[in-house]
């Protein structure tokens, strides 16, 4: 089914949305979570489990419904208001369905699932995937790489944080001033992957 | 409230004491990725004070028709569309600034400044006070973007709005456009706000965090105690609504 050129290619895309172009420290995308929800670990690892699964989902939705439905009757320029949309309704419906049928999932996930419907990053994947034309595969392997890179920025963050809480900087950098410089230098270290992706598989 | 006194006070609120971006923290996301040049900061913060504008009146206009439990749903249809109004005319007249702001143009959608006027202002005033109030914080926005965007690019690449500047151009520090150089700028600015104002311009008791995505774990008590990096103070909120 897959060739070993498209493994490789869907490699790259996985690897370089994760570490290269991550999206909370490289494009900016979902910084109100990343500075809101990252100061306790097991909170910042339930919110990027149900970052990783909503960008899918919502991959798996406005990626059909572009291109099946909106292309064909040349109402692309409906993109944006189709799109927050169906994610706000698909964050709804998917806390329906886990409280009636899965309560364990509900109940570690569910309280981060209203959260995200407003959240940046699921709306700009859905957006990325269309206007970097990638096929459908594609697109869920990048949505997927995507909520890595926001789920490993979170728990990376989170330790940060826990060693912040205890220093003691100048009066006005107290709370989130300091934070967003500890957040500077979490994003000059991803600067290290820079190149990383096309090498690897090269 | 009807006095021009009390106009005047709603629309410079927005754009001093409660700056959105540097004061309320709302909207870090563009804040953040259009600074690199002042030309993106200039474009985006005009793009989202039309939007703001647009929305707060009409979501003001409607507010009596508007279902109380349907709200946040039909405020974002509404946002939703003049966005897509705003793109359009862009791509139509302003070609290069569209590239340039690229996504980022789709998600004003999602700023939270957007969302939380009309949730904190539009929906309990009139028309005319939330056009005032749009402005006001559509201005506020577009002064931090534009005070961040100066920083980074005449220290970072050495221009302004594209034009070369002499002597600082063959010592500009490069970090300064790139990510890490936008957390920083950010940070310093926040600090130097807190610097001047002494943590008096910070009232944060007005601003509701209905809206912030991380509300839910200011209010909830079972996460322990309130998270200080959200600017709200649930405590002083849950009496406003």
């Amino acid at each position: 089914m897959f060739t070993p050129e498209m493994l490789k290619s869907l490699a790259v895309i996985l690897v370089s949305s994760v570490l290269v172009n991550n999206y909370v420290l490289n494009k900016f995308l979902g910084i109100c979570p990343f500075l809101g929800v990252s100061k306790k670990l097991d909170q910042a690892t339930g919110m990027g489990l149900a970052v990783i699964f909503v960008m899918l989902a919502a991959t798996a939705a406005t990626w059909p419904i572009y291109t099946y439905i909106l292309l064909p009757n040349k109402l692309a320029y409906m993109q944006t208001i189709v799109f927050i949309l169906v994610i706000a309704a698909l964050v709804q419906f998917v806390e329906i369905v886990l409280k009636k049928y899965i309560p364990s999932l509900h109940k570690s996930l569910g309280v981060y699932l209203p959260l995200i419907t407003t959240n940046c990053a699921v709306l700009g994947v859905a957006i990325n995937n269309i206007n970097d034309g990638y096929t459908f595969i594609e697109s869920m392997v990048s949505s997927l790489g995507c909520g890595l890179g926001f789920l490993l920025a979170m728990v990376i963050f989170s330790g940060v944080r826990s060693r912040l809480e205890n220093s003691n900087p100048p009066e006005s950098f107290k709370g989130l001033p300091i934070t967003l410089v500890a957040a500077a230098i979490v994003s000059l270290a991803f600067f290290g992957f820079a190149g990383v992706a096309e090498n690897l598989f090269a | 409230m009807s006095d021009k006194k009390s106009k005047l006070s709603v629309l410079i609120n927005g754009i001093i004491r409660e700056n959105p971006v540097l004061v309320l923290v709302l909207g870090t996301c563009p804040t953040l990725a259009v600074t690199t040049s002042v030309t993106a900061a200039i474009g985006m913060g005009i793009a989202a004070t039309v939007v703001l504008i647009c929305s707060n009146m009409v979501i003001s206009a409607l507010r009596n028709i508007i279902p109380d439990k349907v709200r946040i749903p039909c405020y974002i249809v509404l946002i939703a569309g003049f966005v897509t109004i705003v793109q359009l005319v862009m791509q139509a007249y302003l070609y290069s600034l569209y590239k340039m702001l690229g996504v980022y143009l789709s998600l004003i959608v999602v700023n939270c400044i957007i969302l939380g006027r009309a949730e904190m202002f539009a929906r309990n005033n009139t028309v005319g006070a939330s056009f005032l109030d749009a402005l006001g914080m559509g201005i506020g926005f577009t002064l931090a973007l534009i005070a961040m965007s100066s920083i980074r690019e005449i220290l970072g690449a050495g221009t302004i709005c594209g034009i070369a500047i002499p002597f600082i151009k063959n010592y500009s520090v490069g970090i300064l456009t790139m990510a890490p150089g936008g957390f920083f700028v950010f940070g310093c600015l926040i600090a130097l706000v807190n610097k001047l104002t002494k943590g008096k311009g910070v009232k944060r008791k007005e601003f509701s965090c209905d809206v912030c995505p991380s509300a839910a774990f200011c209010k909830k008590k079972a996460f322990g105690n309130p998270d200080k990096a959200c600017t709200g103070t649930p405590e002083n909120n849950s009496s406003e609504n």
